[in-house]
């Protein structure tokens, strides 16, 4: 029993996430519930302001819950140091970096900044895991490009490989697939796929590609305003639980296929 | 390279003046303190050297500071001139020499100190920079932190009107010739203080490096690689205050520099990375000034021109230029 729970990366328990003013809280989101396990693929999905980057700002400790715990392997994340969770926890953001005049490699580099010293000087161990890194993502070829240079695909990739050089249990990403054509979305879930298998972190990311998501992903979050399910994608489908995903006049979940339709 | 043409510009910037001096003369000066005439030993180590270093600290201090605003507010535009932050220095100035007579008699004699004068800049100065701050904090977008500079200074330039207005006009001509700016008024005291505050400040950049180039990424991603961001960006802004403030209050207003500077060195090694541009930049700001200063002398004239005008006739058209080349600036 107590091998188990040392698997478990990231658990949330009864969380409520939302805004807190001084006049009035305003909840996006209560009973949260699920637990991912070291080497799992998880895909966060829900409708337009269900509260998804809400969900991954207060789990990436951008944000304080407003009730219930988050833990990252076993710790209170409230109370862990800014610098020891940046070990554990490392995140790919919608923000745009291209304004800067980085190369791939420099900017890939920048993800050892919790190891390094005052100067933020790379060790052979830094540029071991940036080379790694530049490898197992396979964008090798540009790393000497100029990060304003990339597609958006590319870009993706290489803020990819800056959250692996990181080397941490734990990815989140906001919604990594938006912005590419539906090669590239696949190309980056496969990816991600391939890394928590061979390199067994954890990876959880939020989308709207629900299609895509169910049939890679091996675990799901599903935020719907009355309740938030978890489970894996069978699980789910058996339990309804992406009947009242969005409303019914337009999009309906068609059992036998396990996809979305539209009417 | 850098250091060799900073070595040459040196010098240059030594030998011209009213009276053009040899540079062997120069060397000699400095090296074996018996040069050929007394009168150019004179010249040369209580006129020339201490007018080069101050041109040497203002050019690379000024860059420098330009560097970390642009850094903080991620904002290519951003600079210690155009955020207002010698427009506060004008004010407190203008307030201590403008307004001196509305305080009467006694008390305005021990205003018009000289070190009245730097502590009202770096007061005026470093208030703006806080306001532009608090204000960054609420205003997220870059452009109109910029026009709220804009309007610091407006506010500033109007209010030194209505002091103008009831001054005299010996009051007028005091203030007129600060705002040229001037390299060459620092003794060797002055000078030493100077050093000591623009030593403070470059030394917690140089700590900031690592901050730096993690706040490239934005504030969400420094936090997420486990920066303190409260605490990084406070000693950028102490080390922004501490050079612009104390420069601007010894040298007068300086235009342009803060921002050109960072932007040329940019341009010339290609990188964003801290590591490279601020040693990069203190070498080219200190170059950069010395030239400037050079031409204010207007060699072998007696004429010297307002340095502030120099910087701007130098530092506008380069921005513009920047600006009119489409491609995209850089933080």
């Amino acid at each position: 029993m107590k091998k188990e729970t040392e698997h478990i990366v990231l658990k949330a328990s009864d969380l409520s996430v939302g805004y807190q003013s001084k006049k009035e809280t305003h909840t996006v989101a209560k009973q949260i519930n699920f637990e991912l396990k070291k080497g799992e693929l998880v895909g966060l999905v829900g409708g337009n302001g269900i509260g998804k980057s809400t969900l991954l700002r207060t789990l990436t400790n951008t944000q304080q819950p407003l009730a219930g715990t988050i833990h990252v392997n076993n710790q209170e994340l409230t109370k862990i140091n800014q610098l020891t969770l940046a070990k554990q926890l490392s995140v790919v953001l919608t923000e745009n970096v291209s304004q800067t005049n980085l190369s791939v490699q420099e900017l890939i580099a920048l993800g050892r900044q919790p190891y390094t010293n005052w100067l933020g000087t790379l060790s052979a161990t830094d540029i071991e895991k940036t080379v790694s890194s530049l490898d197992v993502i396979q964008i090798k070829e540009f790393a000497h490009k100029k990060c304003f240079e990339l597609s958006d695909g590319q870009l993706q990739k290489v803020m990819l490989a800056r959250a692996l050089a990181q080397d941490t249990d734990l990815i989140i990403l906001d919604e990594p697939t938006t912005h590419l054509d539906l090669y590239h979305k696949v190309y980056i879930l496969k990816l991600l796929q391939r890394l928590a298998k061979e390199t067994n972190k954890t990876i959880l990311f939020s989308t709207h590609e629900i299609n895509v998501a169910l049939s890679m992903c091996d675990k799901l979050i599903v935020m719907k305003q009355e309740k938030t399910h978890f489970g894996t994608p069978q699980e789910l489908i058996s339990n309804n639980a992406f009947d009242d995903l969005f409303p019914k006049d337009l999009v309906a979940f068609d059992l036998d296929s396990g996809s979305f339709k539209i009417k | 390279m850098l250091l060799i043409v900073l070595v040459v510009c040196f010098f240059l910037n030594i030998c011209l003046g009213s009276v053009s001096i040899p540079f062997k003369d120069v060397v000699a000066a400095i090296l074996e303190d018996n040069s050929t005439k007394s009168s150019w030993q004179h010249i040369i180590i209580n006129y020339r050297i201490p007018k080069a270093t101050t041109a040497l600290l203002v050019g690379s201090g000024l860059g420098v500071s330009g560097l970390l605003m642009q850094t903080l507010f991620r904002n290519p535009l951003a600079g210690p001139y155009v955020l207002g932050l010698s427009s506060g220095a004008s004010l407190g100035v203008a307030i201590v020499i403008l307004g001196s007579s509305l305080f009467g008699g006694a008390f305005s004699a021990l205003l018009l100190t000289k070190w009245s004068l730097v502590i009202a800049s770096s007061i005026g100065s470093f208030l703006v920079l806080l306001a532009v701050v608090l204000v960054s904090i609420k205003v997220k977008d870059t452009m109109a932190i910029l026009i709220i500079g804009l309007m610091f200074a407006s506010v500033t330039a109007a209010i030194v009107n209505m002091l103008s207005y009831f001054s005299t006009a010996e009051q007028l001509q005091r203030y007129v010739f600060w705002s040229f700016g001037s390299l060459g008024n620092l003794s060797w005291n002055e000078l030493l203080i100077l050093g000591v505050i623009y030593f403070i400040g470059v030394l917690l950049t140089i700590l900031s490096i690592k901050s730096l180039n993690a706040l490239l990424l934005g504030d969400h991603y420094a936090k997420s690689l486990g920066l303190n961001i409260k605490r990084s960006r406070f000693i950028i802004i102490i080390a922004t205050s501490c050079l612009a403030g104390s420069i601007t209050a010894f040298a007068g207003p300086i235009a342009f520099i803060g921002l050109a500077v960072p932007h040329l060195t940019k341009l010339i090694f290609d990188t964003s990375n801290h590591r490279i541009l601020v040693p990069a930049v203190l070498f080219s700001g200190s170059i950069l000034m010395l030239i400037c200063d050079s031409i204010a002398q207007l060699p072998t004239s007696e004429y010297t021109l307002p340095i502030n005008a120099v910087t701007s006739l130098v530092g506008a058209p380069v921005i513009i230029w920047l600006l009119m080349r489409k491609k995209k600036m850089f933080v």
